[in-house]
């Protein structure tokens, strides 16, 4: 099953290479890792999606919390959260095409920002899964390049991560 | 205060440490902290002859005596030779420092000469490790280092440091305490889970107590014996847990595993309530966990980690605390309610249990040709009384040392269980004797493990260690052999050319080879390994 795993964990040289290592070396699986200082400069915030059975996830979290950079770890997927991530997509924008994709953008609540003669670089918030379905929705022979920046998540209401 | 260099600040740390041993291999980068540990004489400086070496003493000193060992090494071929060793103590976890030099802070990634990225190599093998880019940093560091290798599961920290910072100055300052908002090591188990597990036990029909290093690690040998006692339950203690109950006592069944004996196996597979305790339900213990989980058993798992609970083997009660904490409890709650398990339930279990071991299964036949490798630990036990410190290398003589000497108590029995690093027994050992003076040191080895850290004799004869070598050469690699023969033949090399030993007494003050059951003549032998002083 799929998990959004979120971190606490002290800016430091090399911490973030620790998080990395620990999952390849038990081979686990990193979908999207995402990460950036928080209010607090001192303390990073990272998010991981990665599946697995519950077994593994509970592995996943007792072994991050064994690492001495990290302060807190919770598995935003067992509660309410909210999940987001940003694609920037170049499409190839010319003739009828051109509509068609500014269509879906604004279907897909997108923004297009940058525009050139034969080119649309639209930029699109979503869940990882409705980034998907953007791609799938847009004729494949029109993308040129895309790049993510990886699912990050926060809990609903009262539910903080903090230290 | 006044002004200090680095490499000064580095030994006034060790010194508020109270580290007695420093075992190192000099080189460029940890010039200036060589220079500052020649100025002093509180601490004192083992040159062993291979930085692995260095690592694996400092560990023998640690499993010996709950001290953190401490080794240095330079950068680059010193780091990297150090690997291993560091390795070795994170499989065990036991309680390391490690300072390695590093080439000074304006050529890190320049590929100076005899750099290299010693935190990220050692990342995966360390509890912890750090790079000082500034002197300032220093000692707050030492002070981190000294706490996370020696607190909650204990295991080796690197301490990097650019040859710059060794000679920067600063004023010193030691932490006398030290709180860090990501590491709080629990301690106290959870007191419901205790009760739940005190409940468990006093129910049990088929009760079973199975420990390890965890126990010995935390000093948690006394209160282990007093609650097993109280209970009058089976016990097995694992290779790493070795000592953790007295060997010979009825109700110790031996070691559990593939090494182990019979009856522990069978009671751990047919008991309904096992309580394990700073054991982490390894391959070489229970093999398949699938199929070790398809008996119905309540599992209660004690551990100060809790990555290790419920990692192999789904367990019923999870107590994260110090063994001896939760044992402590454990015996408080049972003494309060002046409660005991079923004495006749308790006493067919005992049935079975001795009918078990009523196969004997250690048993094994005297041959007049060649002496028997097992005759040999029991001669050994029985001439150092059981009470010396016995170090192993990795390979049968290690089972044979395991299965045959019976250890009375804990920190007397010091192997390589986790990563079964071949070449540790010889440095094993010179840790152990130079941090237990007046104890019987005996390393037993193989023909092939001994070579793998053969200089350190020159060492060990060096600094005058009295430390008896004993070699029980069977010329082949016996475990692998052993490992593999179930199942199909996988053809394994032997050393063609093992070397005669007795060569290499020109390092050791006496040596005797043995190699038929003449009468006496081994026990002669082994009577001089007993008197003989270095």
């Amino acid at each position: 099953m799929r998990h959004i795993i979120s971190i606490l964990l002290e800016n430091e040289a090399g911490a973030l290479s620790r998080v990395a290592g620990l999952f390849s070396a038990r081979a686990y699986n990193i979908e999207t890792l995402t990460v950036a200082p928080t209010e607090d400069v001192s303390l990073s915030r990272l998010t991981i999606v990665t599946s697995g059975t519950d077994a593994v996830i509970e592995q996943i979290t007792k072994q991050l919390n064994k690492l001495i950079d990290v302060i807190k770890v919770v598995d935003l997927s067992e509660a309410a959260h909210i999940e987001r991530e940003l694609m920037l997509i170049k499409v190839r924008a010319t003739g009828k095409d051109r509509e068609e994709v500014k269509r879906l953008a604004d279907i897909f609540r997108g923004h297009i920002i940058d525009v050139t003669e034969s080119t649309y670089v639209v930029e699109l918030t979503a869940s990882g899964a409705k980034l998907d379905s953007f791609i799938q929705a847009i004729d494949p022979g029109l993308i040129l390049e895309t790049v993510r920046t990886g699912v990050c998540g926060i809990g609903r209401g009262e539910r903080i991560l903090k230290v | 205060m006044t002004m200090m260099t680095g490499a000064e600040i580095v030994i006034r740390c060790l010194q508020e440490e109270k580290v007695e041993y420093v075992f190192g291999y000099p080189g460029g980068a940890v010039l200036h902290i060589y220079d500052a540990l020649f100025k002093q004489d509180q601490i004192k400086h083992v040159l062993v002859r291979h930085e692995q070496a260095a690592v694996h003493a400092a560990d023998g000193l640690a499993r010996s005596s709950h001290k953190v060992g401490v080794a240095l090494v330079t950068s680059g071929p010193g780091a990297t030779n150090a690997v291993t060793g560091i390795a070795t103590a994170y499989m065990d976890s036991i309680p390391l420092v490690i300072i390695s030099g590093q080439v000074p802070n304006d050529y890190i990634g320049q590929d100076a000469f005899q750099e290299c990225d010693t935190v990220g190599i050692t990342r995966p093998c360390v509890k912890h490790n750090f790079l000082v880019n500034d002197v300032h940093q220093l000692a707050l560091t030492f002070k981190k280092a000294f706490y996370i290798a020696n607190s909650g599961r204990p295991g080796p920290v690197v301490i990097d440091i650019p040859k710059d910072v060794t000679a920067a100055k600063c004023r010193f300052d030691y932490p006398s305490a030290i709180q860090m908002r990501s590491y709080n090591p629990v301690v106290k188990g959870h007191l419901g889970q205790i009760k739940k597990a005190v409940h468990l036990l006093l129910e049990a029909k088929r009760p079973m107590i199975y420990t390890g290093g965890g126990v010995i690690l935390s000093n948690g040998a006394e209160p282990l014996t007093r609650l097993t006692r109280r209970l009058g339950f089976p016990i097995t203690n694992t290779l790493m847990g070795l000592g953790a109950y007295p060997g010979t006592d009825r109700q110790f069944l031996g070691m559990p595993g593939m090494h182990g004996t019979v009856e522990a196996n069978l009671a751990m597979q047919h008991c309904d309530v096992l309580l394990a305790i700073g054991a982490r339900f390894d391959d070489r213990v229970i093999g398949n966990p699938d199929n070790f989980s398809s008996l119905p058993r309540k599992i209660i798992h004690v551990d100060i980690d809790p990555s290790s609970i419920s990692k192999r083997v789904k367990v019923d009660v999870p107590i994260v605390g110090n063994v001896p904490d939760v044992l402590e409890e454990m015996i408080r709650l049972i003494e309060a309610g002046n409660a005991a398990p079923d004495a006749q339930d308790l006493a067919a279990w005992w049935k079975q249990i001795e009918e078990w071991r009523g196969k004997q299964c250690m048993k094994y036949r005297m041959r007049k040709s060649v002496i028997m490798p097992q005759y040999v630990i029991e001669k050994l036990y029985e001439i150092t009384g059981g009470r010396a410190i016995v170090t192993s290398d990795v390979g049968q003589h290690q089972m044979w040392a395991a299965q045959y000497y019976k250890f009375e108590q804990p920190r007397r029995w010091l192997n390589s269980g986790g990563l079964g690093t071949m070449g540790v027994g010889l440095p094993y050992a010179m840790g152990a004797a130079l941090v237990n003076p007046g104890m019987q040191v005996v390393c037993v080895t193989g023909e092939g493990s001994i070579q793998m850290c053969i200089q350190e004799l020159s060492t060990a004869k060096q600094f005058r260690l009295p430390i008896k070598i004993i070699n029980l050469n069977n010329r082949r690699r016996c475990s692998t052999a052993v490992a593999t023969r179930s199942r199909t033949w996988i053809r394994c090399p032997t050393s063609s050319s093992s070397p005669r030993l007795m060569a290499t007494s020109g390092f050791a003050s006496s040596g005797r080879k043995t190699s038929r059951q003449r009468s006496g003549r081994l026990s002669s032998t082994t009577r001089t390994i007993s008197s003989s002083s270095t």
